[in-house]
């Protein structure tokens, strides 16, 4: 499904991807880990399109097309969806008008009509109890006034609505008490199904302990330096990442 | 100068291309302003003794005034005296399809959601019998006039209901208020009259029946709106489709007078021709509008929507002489290429227990001034007075400006006013938040500025909020990005 390819990105002309591979296919979890600046929010970035970020080499495939060509919005279109690590606030813009601007987006993409009002809502009360988010929080504005915790559970409660191929979430564990991550990993848990995947970047183990991935990987300095199953999460949450440092401190910046 | 002369020239030489002066030569008078010209409009509008004397009251005064210079607007001085003050209302030509219509005018009603009849008679394609507006106008003026209801050009007033013209023109905004209201008064076109009478609640918003009614009300419109004792209002000017015009300086006047317990709702949605990206052409809207609320308990709102006009100088304003009159502006100007607003409201609080609301938001982008101008004024033995005022300022892109005049007099103690005022960015940060879920950029800023609009727009009557927040929308396309 994704396919990433000797992926190179700078931001202002500082190399912070040098060489990325990693490819995801349908019903897999994968876990990025790293230690800071490593270049994981800068992969979240780079694969939804965020501006600022150049691609100096290598490509990225996304069910076989090039999505380096398409627009943020025509990406997620495609079915590509990050739950962002700083959620941003919309004043003025109810949660419902938003989403209902985004799902009627996504579907004339797709060459479907408008979601009718009555089945509209039906997901939502659907989804909502799904990721189990306060009903108050989706009557208003978008992220206004959240706390952090509330604003990651939008992020997941989004993702339940848009129903994303692809989902990369960043950090999202970042900022939650344990009551939090166990009701955002739940969500994650049930929206899991054969036909999609998940792209869970996080700096801690914590998280893995609720969403099982199939895989974890390692970034370090803008690659990929080494990868395995969960256990590998495992093995560094009891390491941390100094062994990682000095065995790759040799690959050249 | 010259650029200003050189658009008034094309303008009084294009009625000649036209060919209104040779067919019928009294239709439209020569470019200038005088006693004589004053005389002869009054004159062509058989108005009685009276309304020649205003005028010509007004004009003298006019006379000894400067035109002001202290609005944060700048443009090229205007020529009074190549301005033709008087012309008939104009026949436009009749098209016999919507083919025939610039298209992109049509796209821009599309996004608008105007429909299709209303899309004909707005370009000036004849439209079928069945659909004329005519019928529905009957309609209404039966309806109107069962429940005493006064509602018609302002010329018709002056004709029929000289006694209330008598009373209440100039009660407001007296001729020589200002350099703008002083040359309204002398030269007025037409315009509306409105008088509800006592405990009447008018039934309908008046736009609708306004909107059918509206054209060719010309440069120098008049206003008059009269809530007696417990009446109430509510009234929509304006149109959200855009509004071409040649004549480039519009000085328009409008009073509302509320009586004790009455309550006028004044909405404006104000879509006149910018300009081109670079400035050229747009219309000036030099706009004075003020309302009293003459009798205890009355209520006069304010609600705007200005998008048009190359540059707009407009302070909707109420005086609060009742004791517990409340009065309401709430306002929203988009600015965008070179367009400059200098726009706000004035409260004066004179009775007791008198309460006001200033919410304003400012939208500048491309390389537009937005300004936003207010005076509250508390005066003596208003006691318990209290104003709330918001503004905020929404800036696109870095070559905007957004500006805050608030001025703030008070003379009792007992008076409480707030005054919260913000600047903000649409940021990249929203868009691509939108952007990630599907929203394209265009939506995108629409939903943002709309979200940031929307306790203003909660205030317009329905169907115009709808058209609104499109509007909004459709004046900031291209303004990101």
């Amino acid at each position: 499904m994704l396919e990433i390819k000797n992926l190179q990105v700078s931001v202002e002309g500082k190399e912070i991807l040098k060489g990325l591979n990693l490819t995801v296919n349908k019903g897999e979890v994968h876990a990025i880990m790293g230690p800071n600046g490593a270049g994981k929010s800068t992969l979240a970035s780079v694969i939804a399109g965020k501006q600022d970020y150049e691609v100096t080499g290598g490509s990225i495939l996304f069910n076989g097309k090039d999505i380096l060509e398409l627009s943020p919005d025509e990406r997620a279109k495609e079915g590509v969806f990050l739950a962002f690590q700083y959620p941003i606030e919309i004043p003025g813009v109810s949660t419902i008008n938003f989403l209902k601007t985004a799902v009627n987006e996504i579907r004339q993409h797709k060459g479907m009509g408008n979601m009718e009002a009555k089945e509209f809502l039906a997901m939502l009360k659907e989804k909502q109890k799904l990721v189990q988010i306060d009903t108050n929080l989706t009557g208003r504005s978008v992220n206004e006034g959240f706390s952090g915790g509330e604003k990651k559970r939008n992020e997941i409660f989004q993702m339940a609505m848009l129903n994303p191929q692809l989902a990369v979430l960043d950090e999202t564990d970042s900022g939650l008490d344990i009551d939090a991550l166990r009701i955002v990993a739940e969500g994650v848990n049930k929206l899991r199904n054969k036909n999609n995947a998940f792209l869970v970047i996080t700096h801690y183990q914590r998280l893995l302990e609720y969403i099982i991935p199939d895989f974890v990987h390692v970034l370090y300095n803008g690659q990929i330096v080494k990868s395995g199953t969960k256990e590998l999460a495992l093995e560094l949450e009891s390491k941390g990442y100094d062994w990682i440092k000095k065995e790759f401190s040799e690959i050249p910046a | 100068m010259a650029g200003s002369d050189k658009i008034l020239e094309e303008i009084t030489t294009s009625e000649y291309k036209y060919g209104f002066t040779s067919d019928i030569e009294s239709d439209t008078i020569p470019a200038g302003l005088s006693e004589d010209v004053v005389r002869f409009i009054s004159a062509k509008k058989e108005e009685p003794e009276f309304m020649l004397e205003y005028r010509l009251k007004a004009y003298r005064h006019w006379l000894t005034m400067k035109e002001p210079n202290w609005a944060h607007v700048k443009f090229p001085a205007i020529d009074y005296q190549s301005i033709s003050y008087y012309s008939a209302p104009k026949k436009q030509k009749v098209l016999n399809s919507l083919d025939e219509v610039d298209p992109e005018l049509l796209r821009t009603f599309e996004k608008l959601g105007i429909s299709l009849v209303e899309q004909m008679r707005l370009s000036g394609v004849a439209v079928d019998a069945v659909l004329d507006s005519v019928s529905v106008k009957t309609t209404f003026k039966e309806k109107l006039s069962e429940l005493g209801i006064i509602f018609c050009s302002f010329s018709e007033a002056v004709r029929k209901h000289p006694e209330l013209i008598k009373k209440y023109m100039g009660s407001v905004v007296p001729p020589g208020d200002n350099y703008f209201a002083a040359l309204n008064s002398a030269v007025f076109s037409d315009g509306s009259f409105c008088y509800i009478p006592k405990g009447v609640r008018c039934p309908m918003e008046l736009s609708t029946y306004f909107r059918i009614n509206s054209a060719g009300t010309g440069q120098f419109e008049r206003t008059l709106i009269v809530a007696d004792e417990g009446a109430y209002v509510s009234y929509l000017e304006g149109c959200t489709a855009p509004m071409r015009d040649e004549n480039q300086l519009h000085a328009a006047v409008v009073e509302i007078v509320a009586h004790k317990d009455a309550e006028v709702k004044y909405s404006t949605v104000q879509n006149w021709y910018p300009g081109n990206k670079e400035g050229k052409g747009g219309i000036y809207n030099f706009v004075t509008k003020r309302g009293i609320c003459l009798g205890d308990n009355s209520k006069i709102s304010w609600t705007q929507v200005e998008t048009g006009s190359a540059i707009t100088w407009k302070y909707p304003s109420v005086i609060l002489k009742g004791n517990y009159s409340v009065g309401e502006f709430y306002s929203i100007a988009v600015t965008n290429n070179m367009q400059q607003a200098d726009t706000g409201t004035k409260m004066t609080h004179i009775g007791k227990n008198t309460k006001s609301t200033i919410v304003s938001k400012g939208i500048a982008a491309g390389k537009s001034n937005n300004s936003y101008r207010g005076l509250v004024r508390i005066n003596k033995g208003a006691s318990k007075a209290r104003n709330y005022s918001q503004c905020d300022s929404l800036l696109m892109g870095d070559r905007c400006g957004a500006h805050t005049f608030p001025y703030i007099e008070i003379n009792d103690k007992t008076a409480i006013v707030e005054h919260e005022a913000t600047t903000s960015k649409i940021g990249e940060d929203q868009i691509f938040y939108c952007n990630q879920r599907g929203i394209d950029t265009e939506k995108a800023i629409g939903l943002i500025v709309n979200g940031y609009c929307r306790e203003v727009l909660n205030k317009l009557p329905m169907e115009f909020a709808v058209e609104a927040q499109k509007l909004l929308a459709v004046s900031l396309e291209g303004s990101v990005g």
